[in-house]
């Protein structure tokens, strides 16, 4: 019965029978006044041809970026089907014979699979929380600070590696790292009694060197955005809680945590929906792509560059694309259904 | 840098009487200030520590770093790292070249491009909105992957060694776009674009004459971000130019962190050098990181200038789309 009526209902929006609409729609749909069915129901071409009319220019303004996002994202969309395909260059892309699932097949029949899916998400995971606790716990003493001026000194200072590139970052590291003549090596190691490392072919070491280097470089960032929705809150809330005898440490747990709870969701989100996608830069440029390093530091995003650009293996390394691509969109739309469950205007879609 | 000292001067005066005057009742205690002071301190000195030792190191002496390693206290100084720079200078004007005009000419064209596809995507009364804003929206949803991209830039569009293509995969952002439509449909009053069309004012020239000049902050934001992404963008090189091409200073730097590598590492390559009358004893070490203090130049001074914006920017924006 339930089914019937909303069949109805679909068909009713489809226009396509005038009366059955009306009918319908003024049934399950009583704030949608008959008249205006009708007018929307008769008019619908014209309507079109009225709106290119009054809008081209709108159209026109907007054509560049459409040009841009169907060659930049919309045809490589459809371009995943390689995946699915054995590539010869002289029979073309859309020549080459289909093989099904055998890339994917034989993608994880191997083991780095698994070792790059397992780095990619263990790392994704330990960024997410750690920047998440680190910014916060930045914004908030930020904004405690009896000093503006020194809270906004300190700020900038933190939002230096920011401005930084991979690269760059890379040379730096490598300024402490580096096996001859590097600070940690030669200085900082002998100090403290330890023989030198060979940092740059250990793998036991790299978790913990990216993940500073990751969060060295990108909380100066989030911690403004957390400052700026903390300075958001209004100050009433804290001067009623210190009527009341609310501690600081109460304060934050119960005004500023709870009011700023949509940023820290809707960021939290969009990371959780990216988890799959790891951070080339990071990834390529700080470990100098060293290959005795791989076992710790392989990513996904590293290792279809590896094998598509290097190697050559067009159908491993479009596979493991397409699996990381249609797994985080996944990802995204569930976060996005959790968020809706628990707060529907944090949601993002 | 400089304009913080210049800032400096003033308010410090203003917290100098704040120490004389009572503390507010809710402000934190003198000890849970000082701590969050040191910390802090300490903090600033982990994320500025690393670029001087780059910056010192470029201006040792070779004998003295290969023997006591990279060192803040060099036992000499010495500048023959960037002399010796200087003699292949045109690789690195060259380089250079390319990425200001990468920077320039992309910034530019993402602005005007992502400014003209917000506009009517927040115009309220455009009846297709819904529609081109989830076309943008997708985009951050879901993507083709490296290969795919790859052949459809090299086999279908051919624009492997242009200069283009380190413009054209940056111009678009779906995030940015978000940020200007959230700005444009939150700040600017729909009667004011009301009032212009009765004034008989056509559509491209109300976007120009009124909603770009009411929207310089949001776009000075995203501009800034723009700049720092086409400037920092080394990727783009690395997958679309070959060695021989325009590359820009970025993947010069990355080249250079290879190169250098090469060299000290294969015994022939360098008797190979020799051959050609190229001195042996380059300065390999200091090389490295001079070369990384001129990449790094330009960023610091734009940063030192810009900083302030791009937090305002950062608190202004929201991010939610």
């Amino acid at each position: 019965m339930q089914d019937d009526s909303r069949a109805r209902v679909i068909k009713a929006l489809n226009w396509d029978d005038g009366e059955m609409g009306e009918l319908n729609m003024s049934v399950t749909n009583p704030t949608v006044s008959l008249s205006e069915v009708k007018k929307r129901g008769r008019g619908r071409v014209p309507n079109f041809l009225r709106v290119m009319k009054k809008y081209w220019v709108f159209y026109l303004m907007m054509l560049p970026a459409i040009i841009i996002l169907i060659i930049n994202n919309y045809i490589p969309m459809l371009g995943t089907v390689i995946a699915f395909k054995d590539i010869n260059y002289q029979k073309g892309i859309l020549g080459s014979d289909w093989v099904g699932f055998s890339n994917f097949k034989y993608l994880f029949s191997t083991e780095t699979a698994w070792i790059i899916t397992r780095n990619t998400l263990l790392y994704n995971t330990a960024f997410i929380v750690l920047t998440l606790i680190f910014s916060l716990a930045f914004a908030i003493m930020f904004n405690e600070m009896r000093s503006r001026w020194l809270s906004k000194f300190h700020q900038s200072a933190m939002f230096l590696p920011y401005f930084l590139s991979w690269v760059v970052v890379s040379y730096l590291v490598y300024g402490f790292l580096s096996a001859e003549h590097g600070f940690m090596n030669k200085t900082l190691l002998p100090f403290f009694g330890v023989d030198p490392i060979e940092w740059y072919s250990q793998s036991q070491y790299w978790p913990g060197i990216l993940v500073i280097v990751k969060l060295w470089k990108e909380i100066g960032y989030t911690t403004v955005i957390y400052m700026a929705a903390i300075i958001g809150i209004d100050h009433e809330y804290y001067e009623a809680a210190l009527i009341d005898g609310a501690s600081k440490w109460k304060q934050i747990r119960k005004i500023t945590l709870p009011l700023i709870s949509p940023v820290i969701i809707v960021m939290t989100l969009l990371q959780i929906g990216r988890i799959f996608n790891a951070d080339f830069g990071l990834f390529f440029q700080v470990t100098r792509n060293a290959g005795a390093l791989y076992s710790t530091t392989q990513v996904i995003d590293t290792y279809v560059y590896q094998t598509f650009l290097a190697i050559g293996d067009i159908g491993m390394s479009s596979a493991a694309g397409l699996v990381q691509s249609v797994v985080g969109f996944l990802l995204i739309f569930l976060a996005n259904l959790a968020v809706r469950r628990i707060s529907k205007d944090d949601a993002l879609f | 840098m400089l304009s913080q000292t210049e800032t400096a001067i003033r308010p410090s005066g203003r917290t100098g009487k704040r120490t004389k005057r009572q503390r507010q009742p809710n402000e934190i205690s003198n000890i849970s200030n000082l701590l969050i002071n040191i910390f802090f301190w300490i903090y600033t000195a982990i994320c500025v520590v690393p670029l001087i030792l780059v910056i010192i190191v470029s201006f040792s002496d070779e004998q003295s770093v290969v023997q006591h390693g990279y060192s803040f206290f060099p036992n000499k100084w010495d500048i023959s790292s960037y002399e010796f720079l200087l003699k292949d200078y045109w690789q690195i004007i060259d380089a250079a070249a390319v990425s200001l005009f990468v920077t320039v000419v992309g910034t530019i064209l993402s602005l005007v491009i992502m400014a003209m596809y917000a506009y009517p995507i927040s115009r309220g009364d455009f009846p297709h909105r819904n529609f081109f804003s989830f076309f943008m929206f997708f985009t951050l949803l879901f993507n083709g992957g490296l290969v795919p991209w790859y052949l459809v830039y090299t086999q279908m569009m051919h624009l492997k060694d242009t200069l283009w293509i380190l413009i054209m995969p940056l111009l678009v952002s779906a995030f940015f776009v978000i940020i200007l439509r959230t700005f444009f449909a939150n700040t600017i009053p729909p009667a004011l674009v009301e009032s212009a069309k009765i004034d008989g004012a056509p559509e491209f020239r109300i976007f120009v004459q009124i909603i770009l000049p009411l929207s310089l902050p949001v776009l000075a934001t995203v501009g800034l971000f723009q700049t720092l992404a086409y400037w920092n963008d080394w990727y783009l090189s690395l997958i679309f130019i070959s060695p021989e091409g325009h590359v820009n200073l970025q993947y010069l730097m990355y080249k250079t962190m290879l190169n250098v590598q090469f060299l000290t590492a294969s015994p022939q390559a360098m008797a190979a050098l020799a051959a050609q009358g190229v001195e042996i004893n380059l300065p390999t070490e200091t090389v490295r990181m001079a070369m990384a203090v001129i990449g790094i130049g330009p960023i610091v001074f734009v940063y030192s200038f810009f900083q302030k914006y791009f937090i305002k920017g950062l608190t202004v924006g929201a991010v939610k789309g």
